[in-house]
């Protein structure tokens, strides 16, 4: 690739007379990571997204990455402060967040530094920069900004200077507000992107706004596009094969909101709590065309409590949040088990503990959804592990929840609430929804918990129900609702609960198994995590290790067969977003070693002494990592 | 041949209720306690009103107070210490159709359950509550509440509490919305029963404080107003309550008080010597959260699938046709 830089002055180009498109190869590529990184409220992201919706409509695969400052506001060029987004576009299916970026286009060289400072970029990958900054009234912004220039180019970057604002001038007065699609064209001229679905894309998030605005980012748009197609003397094509059916982009929040419409549920109580709230924000919007409601609570108990109480008069009901919350949360969900009131209850996971990392994706809550609650509570607990699971999840969640009469709890995370990847649009069917409750007279007798011997499932009486009256309690109590005396009854209640995850066991399906069924390793992993893995254990295939691997769905109860599957393989590990102790470290040995939370949960299960590796870095986990540890453990 | 549906709304046409009819369980309170005189107050509310059995809910939280649901033939739900109000909030946004009642207790209400009363004031959603105000934490066995008076001894303050009361009276008439507030005291069982007439009618969230005796722990705590009837300031209005004729010879310390007069009510609350009984305010216009909530669209999987792909529609990439 020619390394020249290309940027022409504004004198020069006039002088030239109309420029001539330099003589350029397009380099067909299998996949490119591009990353779009500004100040907050630059408009990086919207370009980002935009990118990356023109190229899934143009058929390619994709997967988003949202790249967020931890403040609303951080000081502007703060190497801190980037915002914007990583989008991986492939030509087929992209599963994950990838390795490192090819390229980048960065509005100032602070923001860009923060992203080489933590490793992101590929070893010579192409910048595209604003050089703004190099003309600065500022000396200190012109000395650090000539220093970033020549520190990167020494470093074996391909730095291209971009004049972005003084083009914008040509064309708005305001160029801080047309940045974004001027990039977006010039990225549209490196990837071989239509400018007429472009053009279509920016109609469709302008839509809300006049006809002049529209046309004022086409022509943002098409200055950036002629700009790159002059000044730039690389181009792309990421072939792509144009899906048969309906796909949707969409990120993981919204798919939840979407679910939550789908499930039937009537009642969504949240508070507000990174990184969870976007999806109830969503849902806030569209919940009252089915006669839903959002309720905002002032705090998270009486979120989940009003939840509660609605789910006990009748109403499918739901509550989101996070960690933090959930923690919160813990004493109504054990009211909630031990009365048998139907509730699912989102966790859309972050850094933790305590305050953590609240925009960061972590998978630090799964034995605390187990086993958080005081006493015997035993719960549903599952795991969405791609931005279509987070749409399908709430569904079966609910379904569980009111046939077993219980909590239902559903684990995602930072990294899902955000990325986008394409799915085939689902089509409704009312096997989602509630079927309408009993309200029929109880015959004489009829018992509020009779509970089954066997399965331990009992039917629920609703208030407004003749015949029916009972005292709901989260004390012990007997098959009437009468308050426990006689020492057999806790004993006999407890069973009857634990029972209930056995039955839901007793119908759920070995989890398949990526790559052959027996091998020398065997990855377990759950939630997000999943594309990096397939993706890592299928180039590790290729390259002839008898790697395979498992993902998990229900995590309690864990679904039968997985001890058989262990059974093929010489030795089996967890790979997770959640601490694990590592054997390297100085003072930890077999005896003190913490594991990582599926590990431990599946060496006390099966008995099976299996490892595990971890990373709680807050970044979405990359193949390539995985590759290498794998490579190093098989040595 | 009627549908056994149809059979009950005959059935509740005809049927008289009596007091018999809303009682369950043998209450298990201490022999004097208050308790028994609220639940009796209910049980005639009930009856009096002709409320159906099935439609209506106790909401109770964790204390002697909230052991009542139990003993109501209603719907009963027990459930967290402090958490009652925001359950209740919960199934009144549900069933706009249940008559919702909520028992809570001067710790339940006023300590930890704080935030949630706060927040149900403000929402004002239709519904009865009634704070058993007996001054301690009397089922974890006599600790010291927010309404215990200063020098309270009591099991984690023995040497005498350290602060003044909490005023319930006044914390309820600061809040935004407040649309009913009323004072009771189980020794007067028939202003008691008015009171909690007037709050049950009240479309809104009705606060009913009950002076409520506990004569396992503290059997003197409301002696001085009980034997000296002069202590109490009767509040009458002709749109408040009116004092029964049994009584008139007895609490001659009255005030003419209009409910409407939030700046008298909030003196009235402040006062420490007298005990007023009687309704503070009502509003009966202020807005209420379940109200305005009330989201008037049909729930049925038509409606779903219509709002559900025509949000689809907004992220779908259609094929090449």
């Amino acid at each position: 690739m020619d390394t020249a830089l290309k940027t022409k002055l504004p004198d020069e180009e006039k002088a030239a007379g109309a420029p001539a498109p330099l003589a350029k190869n397009v380099h067909t590529l299998d996949e490119h990571i591009v990353e779009i990184v500004s100040d907050s409220g630059e408009g990086a992201q919207k370009c980002g997204q935009s990118f990356a919706a023109i190229a899934a409509r143009k058929g390619n695969g994709i997967w988003t990455v949202e790249i967020i400052p931890a403040e609303i506001q951080p000081p502007a060029r703060s190497i801190e402060g980037a915002s914007g987004n990583r989008i991986r576009v492939g030509a087929s299916s992209v599963t994950n967040g990838g390795d490192e970026t090819n390229l980048v286009v960065a509005f100032n060289e602070q923001v860009l530094l923060g992203r080489v400072r933590e490793g992101e970029l590929k070893h010579g990958a192409t910048i595209l920069l604003e050089n703004k900054w190099r003309n600065d009234r500022d000396p200190a912004i012109v000395g650090s900004y000539v220093q970033a220039y020549e520190d990167l180019l020494e470093a074996g970057y391909q730095v291209y200077e971009i004049p972005m604002e003084e083009e914008c001038l040509r064309l708005v007065p305001d160029p801080k507000r047309g940045k974004n699609m001027f990039v977006l064209g010039v990225l549209c001229n490196i990837y071989s992107f239509d400018p007429e679905i472009a053009r279509n894309q920016i109609a469709f998030i302008f839509n809300n706004k006049s006809q002049a605005i529209i046309n004022a980012n086409f022509e943002l748009m098409e200055a950036g596009y002629a700009w790159a197609e002059v000044n730039l003397d690389f181009k792309y094509d990421i072939p792509a094969v144009k899906a048969t059916v309906p796909q949707i982009v969409m990120n993981g929040n919204s798919a939840l909101a979407l679910g939550v419409l789908a499930s039937g549920m009537q009642v969504c109580a949240m508070y507000p709590i990174t990184p969870a709230t976007s999806a109830s924000h969503y849902l806030s919007e569209i919940f009252e065309k089915v006669g839903g409601i959002v309720h905002q609570a002032e705090d998270e108990i009486a979120a989940c409590a009003f939840a509660i109480g609605a789910s006990y008069s009748g109403k499918c009901a739901i509550t989101i949040t996070s960690g933090p919350g959930l923690s919160l949360k813990q004493e109504t969900i054990g009211l909630a088990i031990m009365a048998e009131i139907p509730l699912v209850v989102v966790d859309v996971q972050r850094g933790g503990p305590s305050t953590g990392q609240p925009t960061k994706g972590e998978q630090g809550d799964l034995l605390f959804a187990c086993f958080g609650g005081h006493g015997d509570a035993p719960k549903v607990v599952m795991a969405a592990s791609s931005i279509e699971d987070c749409f399908y999840s709430v569904i079966t969640a609910r379904k569980i929840a009111e046939t077993f009469n219980t909590v239902v709890l559903l684990l995602t995370d930072a990294n899902l609430a955000s990325a986008q990847q394409p799915f085939p649009r689902p089509e409704f069917t009312d096997d989602w929804v509630a079927p309408p409750l009993d309200q029929c007279t109880l015959a004489e007798g009829a018992q509020p918990y009779d509970w089954d011997e066997t399965t331990g499932i009992a039917r629920r009486f609703i208030p407004g129900q003749p015949d029916g009256m009972h005292c709901v309690t989260g004390l012990a109590h007997d098959r009437n609702s009468a308050v426990a005396y006689d020492p057999k009854i806790n004993q006999e209640g407890m069973r009857q609960r634990s029972l209930k995850l056995a039955t839901l066991q007793k119908s759920l399906t070995p989890p398949p198994v990526f790559g052959d069924p027996e091998g020398d390793l065997l990855i377990i992993g759950w939630g997000s995590t999943k594309g990096a893995i397939e993706e890592a254990v299928t180039r590790l295939r290729k390259d002839g290790y008898k790697i395979s691997s498992m993902h998990l769905t229900f995590i309690q109860p864990l679904p039968s067969g997985i001890k058989e599957i262990l059974r093929g393989f010489d030795e089996v590990m967890t790979i997770e977003n959640s601490w694990s102790d590592s054997l390297e470290s100085e003072i930890i040995d077999e005896d003190n070693r913490r594991y990582s939370q599926l590990a431990w949960l599946l060496r006390a299960r099966f008995l099976v002494d299996i490892d595990c590796w971890s990373e709680v870095k807050g970044q979405p986990l990359k193949p390539s990592t995985i590759i290498k540890v794998i490579t190093e453990k098989m040595r | 041949m009627p549908t056994p549906v149809t059979e009950r709304l005959l059935r509740s046409n005809d049927e008289n209720f009596t007091i018999e009819d809303f009682q369950s369980n043998q209450p298990r309170w201490c022999t004097g306690c208050g308790n028994n005189a609220i639940l009796t107050a209910l049980q005639r509310l009930c009856r009096d009103e002709e409320l159906l059995p099935e439609k209506t809910v106790f909401v109770s939280g964790i204390g002697c107070s909230s052991r009542f649901p139990h003993y109501m033939n209603t719907y009963g739900f027990h459930g967290l210490h402090g958490r009652a109000l925001p359950i209740a909030e919960g199934v009144k946004m549900a069933r706009p159709d249940l008559n919702v009642f909520v028992n809570t207790g001067d710790g339940d209400c006023c300590s930890i359950g704080t935030a949630h009363w706060i927040h149900a004031i403000r929402y004002n959603m239709n519904m009865t509550v009634l704070m058993h105000d007996n001054q301690l934490y009397g089922l974890t066995k006599k600790q010291v509440s927010p309404t215990s008076p200063r020098g309270f001894n009591s099991n984690t303050t023995p040497h005498g509490s350290y602060l003044e009361p909490l005023n319930p009276l006044s914390v309820t008439l600061g809040i935004t919305n407040a649309s009913f507030v009323a004072q009771a005291a189980d020794w007067i069982p028939e202003i008691l029963y008015d009171i909690i007439s007037a709050a049950f009618r009240h479309k809104g969230f009705s606060f009913v404080r009950i002076l409520q005796r506990c004569p396992e722990y503290v059997p003197t705590m409301f002696d001085e107003w009980m034997n000296n009837p002069a202590r109490t300031l009767m509040l009458h209005h002709e749109n408040g309550m009116r004092i029964p004729d049994s009584l008139t010879g007895v609490y001659n310390n009255r005030e003419e008080h209009d409910p409407l007069n939030l700046d008298r009510a909030r003196e009235i609350a402040a006062m420490t010597d007298d005990a007023p009984v009687g309704i503070l305010y009502h509003d009966p216009a202020t807005p209420r959260y379940d109200d305005i909530r009330d989201p008037n669209e049909l729930f049925t999987a038509d409606t779903i699938e219509q709002a559900l792909n025509s949000e689809f529609d907004k992220y779908t990439i259609w094929p090449d046709a």
